[in-house]
């Protein structure tokens, strides 16, 4: 397979080299690329026409990205590498810096800044005042023009970003600055308003909240381009390299629960819902397929009259199957309580693979919340009634494990039988408290296993207030749970 | 080797006369596919149009379409290919008179004439040109995907007692998957990887254009737009692009041209099918508009 290119054979050598920092980056990253899968990348882009920079891309990401969740990183790390590249973002020389960077100008700049209006397309405009600058803005959202908006992304980032070469902030900061003179919650409402007055006021309620949407959607769009052109111009100051490094990010499924950011919160709920659906899928198979049950005498002999009589392949019985029960306990004191909420909905999404759940959540109170989860089919329902309805405060709503555990065994270890096994959710911070560790002695007697998850990592285990060594002398397993891999980990072995 | 396509924008435009609306990464994808003669692996939640990609590739490249379901439990003898045993045992008593040498008849026996082809071992075979459609591969148990390792890979089938079946030409193959369970490395790795995700509002109004007759512009504008409000809820299953298309030829047989908060509340449940979900829908549609109401 050659390519009829020629011109392909001449831009090799730079191309390779870049295409190998970036699959060291992605792999840098943490996503899983594999010797062919590089291979195959090399492949693909001869046959795509490189200054097609959206073709690239896809080719890239079909040879070498091969898990949805692991798009958002890519799209990242190839934005750094390939940002400069690609017709419709293709920069005229000095376009790229601001002119802010012609005053303290330190000579090595691989593109020298130029004077105002000296620029390519997006430079044109420079010379527009602020008004007509918003004027502008608000015709590209009005019209969902996304050429139009993508410059004046770049435009507004020109202006108003105020960025300096070599100055150590993050991108955040920039992107702040630029939101700020944009004012894009005031220019919604305009453009609601307008959409209102074109349609002479008789737009119903809900064609209004349909358009809100759509416009909301174009600000985002907004907001998107603006985020790229920002990293464009940081990577042209601090190089490729560098800048890779500071956007790496986690992967959902290794984001820690603790120290999640809003957004990767957000990223995270939604990735629990199919990995539920995956790991319920998967333990019914495991279960259906896992041991044999006795021999099915009928069943053989109908099946041996296709080997003449002859008993060639045995029938077997399904095996009845053994299903846990499960009690959750869990900590919901402020730190813990995402991690807390993940693995309650894991538990419950889940609960087809059990025979009953039970979920406790306590503080220094503790109560029991099972039938919040049965009441509604909607788990992130049930997980609001939990953090506003249950009774979890006994003094200060301070962790207290010992009185938490107290009470527990007051009131249902009765209930604790051989067929139970106990899940404790928790840090095991416990405030200089009484620890009770008695009570998980007792109930890792009277259940079938008794397993510890701790949301914190190992090393920062019975450090503290921790007293996990404490209670986890009697438990059966204790984890580190901190992230969504491990906690599928953790369930795939639990049923 | 010829290419069926010069370029993506004949694969997009192909696609197109045959009614399925592609966007760049699609139709990028099916470019390299034949290029790089590898399958396509293509993931993405239900209703997006997976198989259906697979289909109108095959219609627009005059192909056949050669199409393997999985299911929990296919094995061998369903996917590649199988010995007739009845008619084998019919040859060896017809034989019994005759006395053949017992060489001679083994040979004879496992020849072609007593193997039954099954879809991986007759799109390798095909004389003509085949698109193979490997449908939710993510059904099968993990171990009986290295059954399809050797074919996505070289292109053959090896069979003991025949030999190596290479095949005459290479086929489009496409494997599709709802992802209820990751594949096995072993597996990505062989194919290209195609995420198909609902719609942009724009893209999915032509798709309803296309695929509704008689449907006005402004209330297939009209449907997207509901639509992509609906897929910004967190439900427990989004509509689907066929739902989407579902929908419009509802309205359009009601009479309807103008959705508005009532008719979206009144056919709701065509777009969603969790008593839950269609709940949360409703209760969104019509706070909103209380709240905005100002």
């Amino acid at each position: 397979m050659t390519t009829h290119e020629p011109a392909v054979e001449t831009s090799e050598a730079p191309l390779l080299d870049l295409l190998t920092g970036f699959i060291v980056e992605l792999r840098n990253a943490g996503l899983p690329v594999s010797l062919t899968e590089n291979l195959d990348a090399m492949q693909a882009i001869k046959h795509i026409p490189l200054e097609d920079r959206t073709a690239l891309k896809y080719a890239l990401a079909a040879t070498l990205v091969k898990n949805h969740s692991h798009w958002r990183a890519f799209e990242i790390v190839f934005d750094v590498y390939f940002s400069l590249r690609g017709e419709e973002y293709s920069l005229e020389e000095g376009e790229l810096l601001d002119d802010a960077f012609d005053e303290d100008e330190d000579g090595d700049q691989e593109n020298q800044g130029q004077g105002e209006g000296q620029g390519g397309e997006g430079g044109s405009n420079s010379g527009m005042t602020p008004e007509e600058m918003a004027e502008m803005l608000y015709n590209a959202l009005m019209q969902g023009d996304s050429s139009m908006m993508r410059q004046m992304a770049r435009e507004s980032v020109r202006r108003y970003a105020g960025m300096e070469p070599g100055r150590p902030v993050g991108g955040t900061y920039y992107l702040y600055r630029t939101l700020r003179n944009l004012d894009l919650d005031g220019v919604l409402e305009k453009l609601m308003q307008q959409q209102q007055d074109e349609s002479d006021g008789d737009m119903s309620q809900f064609e209004q909240r349909l358009a809100r949407d759509e416009f909301k959607d174009r600000i985002d769009a907004l907001k998107k381009e603006i985020e790229a052109e920002i990293r464009r111009r940081l990577v042209a100051d601090r190089g490729v390299e560098a800048m890779a490094k500071t956007l790496r990010k986690p992967l959902p499924e290794d984001v820690d629960f603790m120290h999640a950011s809003r957004e990767e919160m957000a990223n995270l709920r939604k990735a629990i819902y199919p990995l539920t659906r995956k790991l319920a899928v998967r333990l019914a198979r495991k279960r259906r397929r896992g041991r044999k049950g006795p021999l099915d005498f009928r069943h053989t002999i109908r099946a041996s009259l296709s080997y003449g009589g002859v008993p060639a392949d045995p029938k077997f019985r399904n095996p009845r199957p053994k299903k846990p029960e499960i009690m959750v306990i869990a900590d919901i004191s402020g730190s813990v309580a995402a991690f807390a909420r993940f693995t309650l909905h894991l538990v419950y999404a889940l609960s087809s693979q059990f025979t009953q759940v039970r979920s406790f959540v306590f503080i220094d109170g503790l109560d029991e919340v099972t039938e919040y989860f049965e009441q509604t089919e909607d788990i992130t329902e049930a997980i609001h009634r939990v953090n506003s309805e249950a009774d979890v405060v006994w003094v200060d709503g301070h962790s207290d494990y010992g009185h938490a555990l107290e009470v527990f065994w007051n009131n249902y270890a009765k209930d604790v039988t051989a067929k139970t096994s106990v899940l404790i959710l928790g840090d095991a911070r416990n405030n200089y408290h009484a620890p009770n560790s008695w009570i998980i002695q007792d109930l890792a007697e009277r259940a079938r296993n008794v397993f510890w998850l701790n949301p914190e990592p190992k090393s920062y285990w019975d450090t503290g207030d921790s007293i996990i060594g404490e209670y986890s002398q009697y438990c059966d397993g204790i984890f580190e749970v901190r992230n969504l891999r491990q906690l599928e980990s953790f369930a795939d072995n639990l049923a | 080797m010829d290419h069926r396509f010069s370029d993506v924008q004949q694969v997009r435009d192909q696609l197109e006369s045959v009614h399925y609306l592609a966007d760049d990464s699609i139709a990028g994808i099916v470019h390299l596919a034949d290029r790089l003669e590898k399958p396509v692996l293509i993931e993405g939640p239900a209703g997006t149009g997976k198989t259906q990609l697979a289909k109108s590739v095959a219609e627009m490249t005059g192909a056949r379409l050669i199409r393997l379901q999985c299911y929990e439990g296919l094995d061998e003898a369903k996917a590649l290919y199988e010995w007739n045993y009845k008619k084998q045992l019919l040859r060896i008593q017809a034989d019994r008179s005759h006395e053949t040498d017992w060489n001679e008849l083994e040979e004879d026996i496992f020849s072609d004439e007593f193997l039954l082809t099954r879809p991986l071992l007759e799109a390798i075979r095909a004389e003509d040109p085949v698109v193979l459609l490997i449908d939710e591969v993510d059904r099968v148990e993990i171990e009986t995907e290295a059954l399809l390792l050797e074919i996505l890979s070289e292109y053959q089938v090896s069979i003991p007692e025949l030999g190596t079946v290479t095949a005459n030409q290479i086929p489009l193959v496409f494997l599709t998957s709802n992802n209820t369970r990751e594949l096995s490395e072993a597996l990505k790795r062989r194919c290209l990887y195609l995420h198909l995700d609902y719609p942009d509002m724009d893209r999915e109004k032509q798709i309803v254009l296309t695929r509704v007759p008689d449907i006005t512009e402004h209330l297939a504008a009209q449907v997207a737009r509901v639509v992509r409000s609906i897929r910004q809820l967190e439900l427990k299953k989004h509509p689907s692009v066929s739902e989407t298309i579902d929908w419009a030829r509802t309205l359009v047989l009601l009479g309807i041209d103008h959705i508005d908060a009532e008719t979206a509340t009144d056919t709701v449940n065509i777009l969603l099918k969790y008593r839950t979900d269609i709940e949360k829908a409703v209760k969104d549609m019509n706070a909103n508009a209380d709240t905005y109401s100002g």
